[in-house]
């Protein structure tokens, strides 16, 4: 017997699954943020952000959530972590300080965390 | 004949590109991560396979969501490495092994894998870390005596992804094709990535101890336990990125079923992620 699928099962809190439903959602946001393996396009960003939003058709909630620089916001409306983590590299930013980030912690305590959890 | 000699398990991290880059070895944070791959490197040295077939996952760099092959196969006599976007310097490029590729892509097509064939594939960071780590002087040596790669690229980015059983009956079919290979050729099949982590959502952090080591020491004779596990179980058990287990199971198929192991290390933190290493050797060897 196949396994459900994900979306059948369920929920693991604090956890979006990245599923074709999530894909179709965030797409213009994704795409924007696989661009950015360019350098080129990196530095387009930084210049004129309102217009490289517009050029990819990121919709109203991916602009909210991309100007809030929020990114359990970027995930709600779609974002793909590993996409998104090119944006955050924009602004020098690393999974570190996005783990903090979303889970409201300081970075300094997101690190702790992780090394509490080699302890148990 | 082709025989694979042994598989390697690695993570994959990121941060371990960068930390290769500056030379961090003796750093603190970094020196009991790195002192466990001198022994798989003397193994290596030892065994000195002509090539390796290297099973990871693209994050972002190859593929985008407008295509997704759940397995693709890279089919070049080179790969490159590129920017990634968050700093990573990108590294020269892989040596590949077409006329195995092919033959690779052949068999498993004929065994009902259907798979998409690569003739230009961009290989990320999930592939250049565990080959930096596995064979640190690559970048040193002129490429014709660089070790030969084969990329196997597993989607773990949109689900629906291949189940652990379906990965660990793309491993098997890997073993018997390179076992159908005319040419003498040694073969190390290389699993990249894992253990527990998860970077996004409120749950960014997780890390499970206690499911790591029963995978790590299952993978080695009771592989058949761990591919009853549904995804929806690795993400909850191993963290929303540590269903990248699935491509340790890949390469456990492709050993035969008796494996000696020979060295293992499990470390945590590198970055957000349990850092796992696995050296099996083919018992047949
Ligand atoms: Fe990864």
């Amino acid at each position: 017997m196949p396994h459900p699928a994900p979306t059948e099962q369920p929920s693991i809190p604090g956890t979006t699954i990245f599923d074709g439903r999530m894909a179709m959602k965030g797409y213009p946001l994704n795409k924007m943020c696989f661009s950015f393996n360019e350098k080129a396009n990196r530095d387009a960003f930084l210049h004129d952000e309102d217009a490289y939003l517009e050029k990819y058709g990121l919709t109203e909630e991916h602009k909210e959530a991309v100007r809030s620089r929020n990114v359990l916001r970027m995930i709600a409306a779609g974002g793909n972590i590993y996409y998104l983590a090119k944006l955050a590299g924009i602004f020098g930013l690393t999974v570190q300080d996005v783990g903090a980030q979303q889970t409201g912690m300081s970075v300094e305590e997101f690190k702790a965390k992780l090394v509490d959890a080699g302890r148990n | 004949m082709a025989r694979i000699v042994g598989g390697i398990t690695t993570s994959h991290i990121p941060a371990i590109g960068n930390a290769i880059t500056k030379e961090l070895f003796e750093d603190p944070y970094w020196k009991p991560f790195f002192d466990s791959y001198p022994p798989v490197r003397d193994w290596l040295n030892e065994v000195q396979p002509d090539v390796a077939i290297v099973i990871y996952n693209d994050h972002g760099l190859n593929f985008f969501l407008d295509k997704m092959p759940t397995f693709s196969i890279g089919a070049a006599p080179r790969y490159e490495n590129a920017d990634e976007g968050w700093g990573l310097k990108p590294l020269p490029p892989f040596q590949g092994a077409p006329d195995l590729s092919w033959h690779l892509i052949e068999s498993l097509v004929a065994e009902e894998f259907d798979i998409t064939s690569c003739q230009e594939m961009l290989v990320d960071h999930g592939f250049a870390v565990p080959i930096s780590l596995l064979w640190p002087d690559r970048v040193k040596t002129e490429p014709a005596k660089q070790i030969k790669t084969i990329p196997v690229c597993i989607n773990t980015v949109q689900h629906p992804l291949p189940s652990p059983k379906r990965c660990y009956k793309l491993g098997q079919a890997i073993g018997r094709a390179v076992a159908s290979f005319p040419e003498d050729l040694k073969v190390v099949v290389v699993g990249t990535g894992g253990l527990s982590h998860q970077l996004d959502g409120e749950r960014a952090g997780f890390i499970n101890k206690e499911f790591d080591l029963m995978c790590l020491e299952r993978i080695v004779d009771q592989a058949d336990s761990l591919t009853d596990l549904s995804i929806h179980d690795l993400v909850r058990e191993a963290g929303a990125q540590g269903a990248e287990f699935i491509l340790w199971l890949a390469m456990r198929g492709a050993l035969d079923g008796k494996v000696r192991k020979l060295h293992s290390n499990y470390h945590i933190p590198i970055s957000n992620t349990a850092a796992g290493l696995l050296l099996l050797e083919n018992a047949g060897l």
